[in-house]
């Protein structure tokens, strides 16, 4: 009983971090229809330039309340700009071309980004992990029994840092202007300019506010995780994916809700199997869902029209 | 869509009806002969030439699935491992068998081939069972699963101990030969052109192009799906087979999504649709690092340099994607056969419409 307890609670809390990232991948894709493959290397980077900030600001400083501020900040708006720069020069002109290009461009992306941060040239890492700072020390918030059940400070940490963006990314996108364009967007964005809307800005500020989420989950995953890699980008962001694409892509509640059940599937493989067939249960999870809801769990299908 | 450029379609008469049958195999066969005979006292450059032949297998029928369908698969590695893997074990149980009437050679290519059958048809069942998902996913769902596909046998091989886990395969018999390779580079693209030319090829181009309405106009979307999945497969679980058959060990590391990236890369370079285009960017893409590599240590650049030619090839890879769909999204030939865009200085007849 408590190690399901221990399993239940190890699984929210990477589900969280799942969510986080699917919620990017689903913003994305609800105002472009763009699968956006390069967002798990968007957020690699995002960790990258926290470990480096952490370095940056010291020992004592980055584990103070503040420093923790300023990581998170750097990296955030170090990644936002990042996705600003892809969006505009990666896929803005492709957004008239055949969704197939602009998918192919974001393979690219991430390829370009997730290798070329292997390269040990300049101030690229090279492709050994590394040792992710502490910058959440981690404390034990709450022992049941004989430390039957654990739950550490990070996990509520992180949880409640992810359960606060969800709702500030809800309220932004059903409840504010921008929200409402963002919606507009989505559901034509040619009318939608039209109709006087800055169809440019929406997509540029949805993307970096994507990649700033990504950013700010990828911290957490690192904290997590203790280390940091160039290719978590690429696994991460593939299982942030699936998350998304579980829940219904395009569908906000539904990305958390897919991140939370993917993590928890995870955990129970890991916990009750076998650690090394965690992957292949993640993806098999994913094509029985589609099988069965081709939308994902919340998702609709649209009747395509000639 | 933008304009369609379709390749017109090779009414039957555009080819003679000799070659149509079994005409070109007959005619190929001795060319193959003469080039293994060539090729029997250079083992880097056989080891090199069977490399790039397995990767034209590999681009050319992806090119089925991604370029004619319009069905973007990106999970074509783990085709090739389910192939290689097959072949691989068959091989390693076969190795001691001998049929005592034919010489040793010819009784171990004879295995080779059963073997290499045995792998093509497993992958080709795979091929079936990731086909079946199409009747009802479409566009980037696909992708996704076949994605997941790929990943899914990865982590199945690693995990059966017939497959040597982690450690992968070794001590298969290297039979395979340049030759060989070729014989079956040769099938493939024999293959994909007919195809191209066939009615069902039609129906393939029609679903590429737009499939609400192919399936409008009556074209079974699904079962033409389906079938342009097994054929791909199979191809590649050839390639798997070969590859297996001449690298001394295969693991399951050489079978990721980083080696389907290569191949979609292949494909996009040469152009989603065209064959010819598939073969020049596959020879191309795998020479270009072993050419530069050469070149860097003829320079006599710091030793390092040349040993970076494989890190810099995947970034290089990435951003040559997107420069790619930025500059010219239909790929180096687009739905073009090479001959369509060299200068014509081979006068050919013209039939009926260009």
């Amino acid at each position: 009983m408590a190690q399901l307890l221990q399993h239940l609670i190890n699984g929210l809390a990477a589900g969280t971090i799942y969510a986080l990232v699917a919620l990017g991948y689903t913003m994305v894709y609800g105002v472009l229809k763009l699968i956006n493959f390069a967002h798990g290397d968007v957020m690699m980077v995002g960790v990258y330039m926290g470990y480096a900030t952490a370095f940056a600001l010291g020992r004592d400083m980055r584990s103070s309340l503040l420093g923790v501020a300023v990581v998170f900040a750097v990296a955030m708006l170090g990644c936002a700009l990042l996705g600003f720069i892809i969006e505009r020069f990666a896929y803005r002109p492709l957004r008239e071309k055949p969704r197939l290009t602009a998918l192919i461009t974001a393979i690219g992306i991430s390829f370009a980004l997730s290798y070329g941060f292997q390269l040990d040239i300049g101030f690229l890492p090279g492709a050994a992990p590394r040792a992710f700072p502490e910058v959440i020390e981690p404390v034990e918030w709450l022992v049941i029994g004989d430390r039957d059940v654990v739950v550490w400070n990070w996990q509520v940490i992180s949880f409640g840092i992810a359960v606060t963006l969800m709702v500030g990314l809800q309220f932004l996108v059903f409840r504010t202007r921008f929200g409402r364009a963002m919606r507009a967007v989505s559901w034509d964005h040619r009318v939608a300019a039209l109709m006087g809307i800055p169809t440019d800005r929406v997509i540029a500020l949805t993307f970096m506010l994507s990649s700033a989420l990504a950013a700010g989950a990828g911290l957490l995953y690192a904290i997590k995780d203790t280390s940091v890699s160039p290719l978590m980008g690429l696994y991460v962001g593939l299982k942030a994916f699936v998350a998304a694409v579980i829940g219904g892509i395009g569908h906000v509640p539904g990305a958390v809700i897919g991140g939370l059940v993917l993590g928890l599937v995870e955990e129970f493989v890991v916990g009750y199997a076998a650690s090394t067939w965690r992957d292949a249960v993640a993806f098999g999870f994913l094509i029985l869902v589609l099988l069965v809801k081709p939308g994902g769990l919340f998702g609709r299908v649209a009747a395509e029209k000639v | 869509m933008e304009t369609p450029a379709i390749p017109a379609p090779e009414a039957g008469s555009a080819v003679p009806a000799s070659l149509r049958g079994i005409l070109p195999v007959m005619l190929a066969l001795p060319v193959l002969a003469l080039f293994q005979w060539l090729m029997s006292d250079a083992p880097f450059a056989s080891y090199l030439l069977s490399v790039v032949g397995v990767n034209i297998i590999l681009a050319v029928s992806l090119n089925i699935v991604n370029g004619m369908t319009g069905q973007f698969s990106i999970g074509h590695a783990g085709f090739m491992a389910v192939g290689a893997y097959i072949a691989g074990v068959m091989s390693l149980n076969l190795k001691e068998v001998a049929l005592s009437f034919l010489p040793v050679a010819a009784s171990d290519q004879v295995f080779f081939v059963a073997s290499l059958l045995v792998g093509g048809l497993a992958a080709a069942l795979c091929g079936f069972l990731v086909g079946l998902p199409s009747l009802r996913l479409r566009g980037d769902y696909l992708a996704i699963v076949t994605l997941g596909f790929g990943e899914i046998i990865r982590v199945v091989v690693q995990n059966t101990d017939a497959f040597g886990r982690a450690l992968g395969l070794s001590g298969i018999p290297q039979t395979s030969t340049p030759a060989m390779v070729y014989f079956w580079v040769f099938l493939t693209v024999l293959v994909a052109r007919r195809i191209t030319g066939s009615s069902h090829g039609r129906s393939l181009w029609a679903i590429r192009e737009d499939e609400v309405a192919a399936e409008a106009m009556g074209v079974d979307t699904t079962g033409y799906k389906v079938r342009a999945f097994v054929i791909s497969s199979f191809f590649a679980g050839i390639a798997g087979g070969l590859f297996a058959h001449f690298v001394p060990i295969i693991n399951p590391g050489s079978f990721t999504f980083v080696k389907s990236m290569e191949i979609v890369v292949m494909v996009v370079l040469g152009g989603l649709g065209s064959t010819t285009g598939a073969i020049v960017a596959a020879t191309f893409l795998t020479l270009l690092p072993e050419g530069l590599r050469s070149l860097f240590s003829v320079l006599g650049a710091e030793g390092s340099l040349a040993q970076r030619v494989d890190q810099i090839r995947m970034p290089v890879y990435g951003l040559l994607l997107v420069v790619l769909m930025l500059a010219r999204p239909q790929g180096l030939f687009g739905t073009k056969e090479i001959w369509d865009v060299l200068p014509r200085w081979i006068p050919r007849k013209r039939k009926g419409l260009a």
